[in-house]
C-alpha cells in the first residue's frame, strides 16, 4: 500500500471534458470570490462573524446558502439526466455513457435529499425556532456550529468526488450486493458512505440540540400546546431524526465493514443477507421523507394563518395530525419493496398502514382550507407557494396512496410513475415549503424584503415547470418505462421525454429568477428595508424582534399567554415596549472548535475513502483533541451589559415606531 | 386560477387516454395485468372523490377570501368548529377504510406467489438474472434461452426467479406483476398471457452499467402446439448448458443476443440458488431434493424476517 | 461593552441541567444504534455458512466472569457518584479507579475472546453469523473503550479541578453512559451468549 493509499493522479478524470470544464468553472468562481473577499478585506469578518459563529440565526443563513449551492449542483445533474434521456431515444446512446450517467443520478438523489432539502429545512429551523419559543439561543450553541460544519463536510466530500475518483454508481439507495465490493470496487460507494455518515452525525446532533431547546428553553408561560405550529412540526421532525438516523448510521457502518474488512452483512457469500440492508435503509429512509415534509407543513400553516390575518384553524388537530404522521411514518417502510416477495398478509398490512397516513395529511389540507375560509388572504409570494403546494401535493398524495396498494405497486414499482410521485411530494411539498418559508422569513433574517415581482415569476416557472417535467413521467410510468434507464428505444415515449426535458428548462428559469430576485433585492435593500421587524403582521414571537434580530434575540423574555403570542401582545398593547431597566444578558462566545473538529473528521472520511490510514488517524485524533481542548476552555461566555442592550433596543424601537406609523 | 385547474384535469384525462393504448401497464394482455389495471382505475376514482374537492376548494377559497374582497365575512378569531373537525377527520377515514378493504382483498387475490386459480396446470419457467441478461430455463422441456421468453398463450406460467449476482426485478409490464430476483433466494411469480403476441420484458431494478440493455421479448404463441414446435426447434438448434458453460455465460455482457440451449444439465437452477443459499443456516439445503429436476424444492417467502 | 463572566451564575445551573437531558436523548439514539445491530444479529445468527455456530464457540463461564466485571463496575461507579455528590474528592477518585480497573478487565477479556476466535479461524470474515457477532459485541466494546478513555480524562479533571458543578455534571453524564452500557451488555449476554449457547 502506497503512502497515499489508493489515491494517485489517475484519480483525476482529465479525459472527461464535461467534468474538467465544470471543475474549471468552479475553480474560477472560487478564485473570483476569494479575490473579492480579499479586496474587501472581509476574511476576518468571514471567519469571526460567520464561520466560527454559534449564533443560530447566522448558522441558519449558512445552512440555507449551502442548500442553495447544492440545489444548483443537484439541478445541474437533473438537467443532464433529462437532456440525456431526451437525446438518447430510438436506440441512440446520447452523450452520457452509463459510467458517467449512473454517477449523475446517484449524486442527484443524494445531493437533493441530504445536502439540499435537509440543510434548507434545518436552516429555516435554526433561524426561526429559537425565536418562536422566546429563547436566546439553542441549548448547545457550540454543538449547533459543529452540526453545520459536519453537514458542510459531507457536502464537500460529495463535491470532491467530482474531481477525484468517482461517485457511487448504485442509485441513491446503494443497495448491496451492487454496492458491495464485488460489484462496486471503486471509491464511489465509499464517498457515498462517508459523506452520508458525517452529515448524518451533524443532523443527529441538531435533533438532540433542538429537542432539548424546545423542551427546556421555552419562554415562561408557553405550554407545549401553545408552541407555534412550525415549532411543533420541527419538533416532530427532530423526534423522527433522533429515532431514525441511528439506523442509517448502523446500516452504513455495516456496509463499511463489508467493504473494508470483508465482513458478510450484505454479501451474497457466507450467508450475508442483502434484504436486511434494504429493510434497515428504508427504516431510516421513510421517516426521512417525513422529516423533510413535516416542517414544510408547519411553514404552510404559519403562512396561511399570517396572510389570512386569522388564527390557524384546528391547531390541536394540526399538532396531533403531525404526531400521527411522525409515528405512522415509522411503520410503513416495507412499502418500498412490496415486490420482494413478502407474503400477502405482510404486504397488505404495510399497504394499509401507508394509506392511514393519508388521513392526518388530509386533515391538514382541510385545516388549511378552513384557515382561509372567512379570512382576508393577501396573495403574496409565500401564499402563492402555499397554494401551489396545496394543489400539487394533493396530486402527489393521491399517487402515493395508489402506490401503497400492493396490487398497483406490482406494476408501478420502480417505474417513472414512482419518480413522478416522489418528486410530486418532495418538490410540491418540501421544496415549495422551504421556498415559501424562505420568502416569508427572509426579511426577518436579512432585514429587507424580497422583490415581489421576481418572486412571482420564480413561482410560476417552478409551478408550470414542475407540471411539465413530472406529469409526463406519470404517463411514462404507465407506459412501462422504468427508472435509471440510460437510453430508450420506444418511439411512443419520445414526446413525453421531450416535454419533461422542456419542463426542467422551465424550472431552470424558476431558479434563475430566484437568484435574480436575491440580487435585485440586495441592490434595492434600502427601499425594501423592514424597519418594524414585523413586515407581515405576524402572529408569533419571531416578529417581535428586530429584522435582523438582535444577536441576543430578546432583551426581555416575554411571558406567554397565547398560541399567537405576538398577536396577543399587540392586542394587549404590550408590543414594542421600552423597558426602564435592562438586565445583563448571558451569551456564549464564538468558537473555532466546531469548524476545526469538522475539518479533522472530514479529513478522516476523505482518508478512509482513499485508504490513507495514517491521515485518517491524524484527522480523527485531531478532532478529538480539539473537542477535549474545547471542554477545558473556560473562556466560553460573556455578559452583554445593560447599556449596550439599551442602545440596541432603543435603535430598534425608534426604527419600529417610524415603520409602524408609516 | 380555476382555468388552470380545469386544464390540469383535462391534461390528466388525456394522459390516461394516451397511456391506455400504448403497450404499457394500462394495456394489459394477461389476466393479472387486467386485474391490476382495474384496481388502479377503481382506486384512482375513489381518491378523486376527495382530491378534486380539495383542489377546487383551495382555489375557490383563495379567490373568494382574497384581501380585495373586503365585503366577505371576516372572522379572525374563529379557529375551531367541532362539526368541521369531525367531518374533515371522517371523510379521509371513510375513504381509507374503503381503500383498505380493497387493498386487503386485492393483495391476497394478486399475490404473486399464489398459482392462478382455475387456469389449469402451470408451465414452470426458471428465471435467472445475470449481468446483464436474462436466462430462462424450462425444466420440464430441458431447454434454456437467453433474452427470449416463449410461452403458450392462455397457459399459466409459474416463474421461479433468482439472480446470479446483483438484484434485478423481473417484469413484463403488459402481463402484470413484477418480482425481485435476488442471489441465494428464490422468488416466485405467476402470470398468464390471455392472447398471443410479443410483449416487452425488462429488469425494473437498476443493477449496474449494462442494466438498460436487460431486455427480452416475451412471445406468447397462439397454441400449445406452436410452443411445442418451438421447443423442438430449440432442442435441435441449441447448444448445451452445463455448470461449466454456465460460468462462461454468467460473465458480464451487454445486449446479449438471443441464445438457445437445447440441453440443460439437471438441476442447474437449483445449483445457482444453492450456491449462496446453502450458507443460510435456517434450512437444510445441503442435499439436493429428489425432485430437483422439476425445480420443486422449497423456496421460502422473502421479506421481513424476524 | 461586555465583560467576561468569570463567576458562576444561576444560568450555569440551567445549562448543566440541559447537558444531562441532552446526553440522555443522545443515549436514546445510541440505544437505537444497538437495536439495529441486534436486529441484524437476529437475522444473521443462523447463517453460519457451514462454519461454527454459537454453540460451538461460546464459553459461558468465561463470559459470566466478564459480565460480573462489568456489573460490578456499575455498582462501583454508583459509589463514585455518591462520593462526588458529597464533594468527597478522594472517595470519588478511588471509586472511579476501581470502576476503571473493572472496565479494563472486561475489555481485556473481550479482546482475549476475539483474539482466541480469530486465531482459531473463526474471525468475522468467515460467516454472516460471525460478522454479526463480532460487530454487535465489538460495538459494545468500542463504547466501553470510549467510556474508559472518558473516565481517564474525568479522573484527571477531578484531580486537578475538584468537584465543581460542571465536573459533577460531566460525571453524571458518564455515569448514565456507563449504566446504559451495562444494560446493553445484559441484552448482549442474554440474546447472544445465553440464547446462543443453548
Amino acid at each position: 500500500m502506497s503512502f497515499l493509499g489508493k489515491l494517485s493522479i489517475e484519480a483525476v478524470p482529465y479525459h472527461e471534458p464535461i467534468i474538467m470544464i465544470t471543475l474549471g468553472v468552479v475553480a474560477l468562481l472560487g478564485l473570483v470570490l476569494a479575490v473579492l473577499i480579499t479586496k474587501a478585506k472581509q476574511w476576518g469578518t468571514l471567519w469571526n462573524d460567520w464561520i466560527t459563529s454559534i449564533d443560530h440565526k447566522r448558522l441558519g443563513v449558512m445552512y440555507i446558502i449551502l442548500a442553495m449551492i447544492m440545489l444548483l449542483r443537484g439541478f445541474a445533474d437533473a438537467i443532464m439526466m433529462r437532456t440525456q434521456l431526451a437525446v438518447a431515444t430510438n436506440g441512440a446512446e446520447g452523450y452520457l455513457p452509463p459510467e458517467h450517467y449512473d454517477q449523475i443520478f446517484t449524486a442527484h438523489g443524494v445531493i437533493m435529499i441530504i445536502f439540499m432539502a435537509m440543510p434548507f429545512m434545518i436552516g429555516l429551523m435554526n433561524i426561526v425556532l429559537p425565536l418562536q419559543i422566546g429563547a436566546r439561543d439553542v441549548a448547545f450553541p457550540f454543538l449547533n456550529n459543529l452540526s453545520f460544519w459536519l453537514t458542510a463536510g459531507g457536502a464537500i466530500l460529495v463535491n470532491i468526488s467530482l474531481g477525484l475518483g468517482e461517485f457511487a454508481k448504485t442509485g441513491w439507495v446503494a443497495y448491496p450486493p451492487l454496492a458491495g465490493l464485488e460489484f462496486s470496487p471503486g471509491v464511489g460507494v465509499d464517498y457515498y458512505i462517508w459523506a452520508l455518515q458525517i452529515s448524518g452525525l451533524g443532523t443527529l446532533l441538531t435533533a438532540v440540540n433542538f429537542l432539548v431547546t424546545v423542551i427546556k428553553m421555552r419562554a415562561p408561560g408557553m405550554k407545549l400546546m401553545q408552541m407555534p405550529i412550525f415549532t411543533w412540526t420541527c419538533t416532530w421532525a427532530n423526534i423522527l431524526i433522533a429515532a431514525s438516523f441511528p439506523i442509517l448510521t448502523a446500516v452504513l457502518a455495516m456496509l463499511t465493514l463489508d467493504r473494508y474488512m470483508d465482513f458478510h452483512f450484505f454479501t451474497n457469500e457466507a450467508g450475508g443477507n442483502s434484504m436486511m440492508y434494504i429493510n434497515l435503509f428504508w427504516a431510516w429512509g421513510h421517516p426521512e421523507v417525513y422529516i423533510l415534509v413535516l416542517p414544510a407543513f408547519g411553514i404552510f400553516s404559519e403562512i396561511i394563518s399570517t396572510f389570512t390575518g386569522k388564527r390557524l384553524f384546528g391547531y390541536k388537530s394540526m399538532v396531533y395530525a403531525s404526531g400521527a404522521i411522525a409515528i405512522l411514518g415509522f411503520i410503513v417502510w416495507l412499502h418500498h419493496f412490496f415486490t420482494m416477495g413478502s407474503s400477502a398478509n405482510v404486504n397488505a398490512f404495510f399497504g394499509i398502514m401507508t394509506m392511514v397516513i393519508a388521513v392526518p395529511t388530509g386533515v391538514k389540507l382541510f385545516n388549511w382550507l378552513f384557515t382561509m375560509y372567512r379570512g382576508r388572504l393577501i396573495i403574496g409570494v409565500p401564499v402563492l407557494w402555499t397554494l401551489g403546494f396545496m394543489v400539487t401535493f394533493t396530486i402527489g398524495g393521491m399517487t402515493g396512496v395508489l402506490l401503497a396498494i400492493p396490487g398497483a405497486d406490482y406494476v408501478l414499482h420502480n417505474s417513472l410513475f414512482l419518480i413522478a410521485h416522489f418528486h410530486n411530494t418532495i418538490i410540491g411539498g418540501a421544496v415549495f415549503g422551504y421556498l415559501a418559508g424562505f420568502a416569508f422569513w427572509f426579511p426577518k433574517a436579512m432585514g429587507f424584503k424580497l422583490d415581489e415581482r421576481l418572486g412571482k415569476y420564480s413561482f410560476w416557472c417552478w409551478q408550470i415547470g414542475f407540471m411539465l417535467a413530472f406529469m409526463p413521467l406519470y404517463v411514462l410510468g404507465f407506459m412501462g418505462m422504468t427508472r435509471r434507464l440510460n437510453h430508450t428505444d420506444n418511439p411512443d415515449w419520445n414526446i413525453w421525454l421531450y416535454i419533461a426535458a422542456f419542463g426542467a428548462l422551465v424550472i431552470a428559469f424558476g431558479i434563475f429568477f430566484q437568484l435574480l430576485q436575491l440580487f435585485v433585492s440586495f441592490k434595492n435593500r434600502e427601499q425594501l428595508k423592514d424597519t418594524t421587524g414585523d413586515p407581515w403582521n405576524g402572529h408569533t414571537l419571531e416578529w417581535s424582534t428586530a429584522s435582523p434580530p438582535q444577536f441576543y434575540n430578546f432583551a426581555h423574555i416575554p411571558h406567554i399567554k397565547d398560541i399567537d403570542a405576538w398577536t396577543d401582545m399587540k392586542e394587549r398593547g404590550e408590543s414594542y415596549q421600552r423597558l426602564d431597566k435592562y438586565e445583563p444578558i448571558h451569551m456564549p462566545k464564538n468558537t473555532s472548535a466546531g469548524v476545526l473538529m469538522s475539518a479533522g473528521l472530514t479529513t478522516m472520511c476523505f482518508a478512509m475513502i482513499w485508504h490513507i490510514w495514517w491521515l485518517a488517524i491524524i484527522g480523527f485524533v485531531g478532532a478529538i483533541a480539539v473537542f477535549i481542548k474545547r471542554c477545558y476552555t473556560s473562556d466560553v461566555d460573556y455578559y452583554v451589559q445593560p447599556d449596550e442592550v439599551e442602545r440596541i433596543e432603543d435603535a430598534h424601537l425608534t426604527a419600529a415606531s417610524k415603520g409602524v406609523k408609516a | 386560477m380555476s382555468i388552470r385547474n380545469l386544464s390540469k384535469l383535462a391534461f390528466a384525462t388525456i394522459v390516461l387516454l394516451l397511456a391506455g393504448c400504448s403497450g404499457g401497464v394500462l394495456d394489459p394482455k394477461g389476466q393479472v395485468g387486467i386485474e391490476e389495471k382495474n384496481l388502479i382505475i377503481l382506486c384512482t376514482i375513489l381518491m378523486l372523490i376527495v382530491v378534486i374537492p380539495v383542489i377546487v376548494l383551495t382555489l375557490y377559497f383563495a379567490w373568494k377570501y382574497r384581501a380585495s374582497r373586503d365585503f366577505e365575512v371576516y372572522t379572525p378569531k374563529w379557529a375551531h368548529s367541532t362539526k368541521i373537525e369531525a367531518t374533515v377527520w371522517s371523510i379521509p377515514i371513510l375513504i381509507v377504510i374503503a381503500l383498505g378493504v380493497i387493498t386487503w382483498q386485492s393483495t391476497h387475490a394478486l399475490d404473486p406467489y399464489a398459482p392462478l386459480k382455475d387456469k389449469g396446470e402451470h408451465l414452470t419457467v426458471e428465471v435467472v438474472s445475470l449481468n446483464w441478461k436474462w436466462l430462462f430455463i424450462y425444466p420440464e422441456q430441458g431447454i434454456a434461452t437467453v433474452n427470449e421468453l416463449v410461452i403458450p398463450a392462455n397457459k399459466p406460467i409459474a416463474f421461479k426467479i433468482t439472480s446470479e449476482g446483483t438484484m434485478n426485478s423481473f417484469f413484463i409490464p403488459q402481463l402484470g406483476s413484477q418480482i425481485y430476483s435476488m442471489a441465494g433466494m428464490e422468488t416466485k411469480l405467476h402470470l398468464i398471457a390471455n392472447e398471443p403476441g410479443t410483449y416487452k420484458g425488462i429488469s425494473s431494478n437498476y443493477s449496474g452499467a449494462g442494466f438498460t440493455g436487460m431486455k427480452f421479448n416475451t412471445i406468447a404463441t397462439p397454441t400449445e402446439a406452436d410452443f411445442d414446435a418451438w421447443v423442438a426447434k430449440v432442442k435441435q438448434q441449441g447448444g448445451s448448458l452445463t455448470s461449466e458453460s454456465y460460468k462462461t455465460l454468467a460473465e458480464p455482457t451487454e445486449y446479449h443476443p438471443v441464445t438457445y440451449f437445447g440441453d440443460v444439465s439437471d438441476g442447474l437452477f437449483h445449483e445457482i440458488v444453492m450456491k449462496y443459499m446453502k450458507d443460510h443456516g435456517s434450512m437444510d439445503f445441503y442435499s439436493k431434493p429428489k425432485n430437483a429436476v422439476s425445480g420443486k424444492h422449497e423456496g421460502h417467502h422473502m421479506g421481513v424476517e424476524e | 461593552m461586555s465583560t467576561v463572566a468569570a463567576d458562576m451564575h444561576h444560568e450555569h445551573e440551567h445549562h448543566e441541567n440541559n447537558n444531562v437531558f441532552g446526553f440522555w436523548i443522545y443515549l436514546m439514539t445510541d440505544c437505537l444504534l444497538f437495536a439495529s445491530f441486534f436486529a441484524t444479529y437476529a437475522v444473521l445468527f443462523m447463517n453460519t455458512a457451514g462454519g461454527v455456530s454459537g454453540k460451538d464457540i461460546f464459553e459461558l463461564d468465561f463470559v459470566a466472569v466478564e459480565t460480573a466485571a462489568l456489573l460490578l463496575s456499575s455498582i462501583t461507579f454508583g459509589f463514585a457518584m455518591i462520593a462526588a455528590h458529597k464533594q468527597n474528592k478522594s472517595g470519588t477518585l478511588l471509586w472511579l479507579a476501581v470502576t476503571w480497573v473493572f472496565g479494563v478487565v472486561f475489555i481485556g477479556m473481550e479482546v482475549y475472546e476475539f483474539h482466541h476466535l480469530i486465531v482459531h479461524g473463526n474471525g468475522p470474515q468467515e460467516s454472516a453469523f460471525l460478522t454479526a457477532f463480532f460487530s454487535l459485541v465489538g460495538l459494545h466494546g468500542l463504547h466501553v473503550t470510549s467510556g474508559l478513555i472518558w473516565m481517564t480524562i474525568m479522573m484527571i479533571e477531578v484531580l486537578r479541578r475538584g468537584l465543581g458543578d460542571q465536573t459533577v455534571t460531566r460525571l453524571s453524564c458518564l455515569s448514565l453512559f456507563w449504566h446504559f452500557l451495562d444494560i446493553v451488555w445484559i441484552c448482549v449476554f442474554t440474546v447472544v451468549y445465553l440464547m446462543g449457547a443453548v
